[in-house]
């Protein structure tokens, strides 16, 4: 439960520091409430249905990459119930 | 392109793998501990281990959030379930750590306790707002990656009125739990634990920046390298210590800097510093009582203090005797010191906390075969085929 994954945010929600965000063609609610600001296209570090940071689209990309090629991604997608 | 990159990490591995052949000197010895249960995994899922030299070993630490809690803990959990029947939310790692009589919270579940799994603490709030005639307790867990989105949760709770929603607060601090394990007495003067350096953990950090780890590389004299979770991350911060070894420094050093400031997150700690404050003293399995070690919910939000308002029993229960996860835990030994490992105790039947969590140092270990000496190159391979 310690890994944290980089997501796009795709949408912002009105009101409640929620916002949706999409990951590997998936889309999950999240909160952002741990955020100064955040926008939509910043990437984030997704932690238990909470960004607890921005990354650059990098650093997400790299991640996400070695995460696939690992086999890590299926699993952490399967646990965030996607 | 995809292979291209993998070429490239592949050489960048064996390239680093050789400056530290090169950087660490036969003389001396390199023991890291690596704190965080990340680490442990990623050491193992790519075999880091391997590409070091003899004289460069990894200490796994207590950073694995299933695997300290004490089994008193997840009675407590039960406890709510069963007796105040209140509705338990738990994170999915939680569910099959064994408790009393090797009972776990999946067990429980099957014998009709209300037990819900969560991703996040909103899907708490939800499960309390959908069921305002029932109690609705979320089990928190985890070190300083958690804690804020619990502490968002009770504010919100708090904000929306939502009485029947409670908390019972097991989280814990890394500071204090690395500040214990230097001060323990394997360490300072049984020698029987060697740790000469620390991987300091990626997420928590990048919620509480570097800071908190100047004071005790400063006191124990101990370098401090925050690494990220790839395994290039994991030898490249490697490396970093070798040197501050050589060199005599012991600072606190940021690899992961891509993430990490020195700071931290400040609006988390900031929401934390609000709705929490310190215990006194909290037990760790594996460590025993730890002074200032965990956080409990501050006055104005008792309402939302499970412990306040169900009465508990509050018990300090054993481990499975022969299970030697306590001593796994402090880096005393390792998991096939203990006799029932891949035995009696496996992923599918776990006995102790460290074999359920894929963080723990027992499930690394029997997953990844990393067990299987002789630990050269062909012979692993030929094992594992
Ligand atoms: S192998 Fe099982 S019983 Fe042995 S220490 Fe690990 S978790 Fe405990």
């Amino acid at each position: 439960m310690c890994l944290a994954l980089p997501a796009e945010v795709v949408a912002l929600a009105e009101a409640g520091d929620m916002a949706t965000v999409a990951l590997a063609g998936v889309r999950k609610e999240i909160s952002v409430a741990l955020l100064e600001e955040v926008a939509i296209g910043d990437f984030v570090l997704v932690h238990v249905g909470y960004a607890l940071h921005k990354v650059s689209p990098e650093e997400a990309e790299r991640t996400l990459q070695l995460m696939e090629e690992a086999g890590v991604l299926e699993e952490q997608l399967e646990e965030i119930g996607a | 392109m995809k292979y291209i990159d993998e070429y490239r990490r592949q050489d960048l591995a064996k390239g680093l793998a050789g400056r530290i052949r090169r950087e660490a000197q036969e003389t001396r010895r390199y023991h890291i501990m690596e704190f965080c249960g990340g680490h442990t995994h990623a050491i193992f899922r790519y075999g880091v281990q391997d590409l070091m030299p003899e004289n460069v070993k990894f200490v796994h630490g207590p950073g694995c959030p299933v695997c300290v809690l004490p089994i008193g803990r997840i009675d407590g959990a039960m406890e709510l379930a069963h007796k105040h029947d209140a509705i338990l939310c738990t994170y999915g790692d939680m569910m099959r750590v064994p408790a009393s009589k090797r009972k776990s919270l999946l067990k429980a579940k099957a014998e009709g306790a209300d037990i819900r799994m969560v991703y996040s603490t909103q899907d708490a709030l939800k499960i309390a707002r959908d069921n305002q005639e029932r109690e609705v307790v979320f089990f928190a867990i985890g070190f300083e990656t958690t804690t804020p989105p619990t502490a968002v949760a009770i504010k919100q709770a708090q904000a929306e009125g939502l009485e029947n929603f409670s908390v019972y607060c097991n989280h814990v601090l890394t500071p204090a739990a690395i500040t214990h394990v230097l001060e323990s007495p394997e360490v300072r003067e049984l020698g029987t634990v060697a740790i000469d350096a620390f991987l300091g953990p990626s997420h928590v950090s990048s919620v509480i920046g570097s800071q908190p780890y100047e004071f005790f590389a400063e006191e124990f004299q101990r370098p401090v390298v925050i690494a990220g979770f790839e395994p290039l991350d994991v030898m490249q911060a490697t490396l970093m210590a070798i040197r501050q070894l050589n060199e005599g420094r012991h600072e606190v050093e940021n690899e992961y800097h891509r993430v990490v400031t020195r700071k931290g997150n400040t609006k988390a700690q900031a929401l934390v510093a609000e709705v929490f404050e310190l215990r006194r003293s909290f037990e760790w399995r594996g460590l025993g009582e730890v002074p200032y070690s965990a956080l409990k919910l501050k006055e104005p939000f008792a309402a939302f203090d499970a412990e306040r308002k169900f009465t508990l029993e509050n018990r300090s229960v054993r481990d499975v005797k022969s299970c030697e996860c306590p001593a796994i835990l402090r880096g005393a030994k390792k998991p096939t010191d203990c006799k029932l490992f891949g035995k009696a105790c496996t992923p599918d039947n776990p006995m102790g906390s460290c074999m359920v969590s894929s963080e723990g140092a027992c499930a690394a270990y029997w997953t990844y075969r990393r067990f299987v000496e002789p630990a050269t190159a062909n012979a692993r391979e030929e094992a594992v085929a």
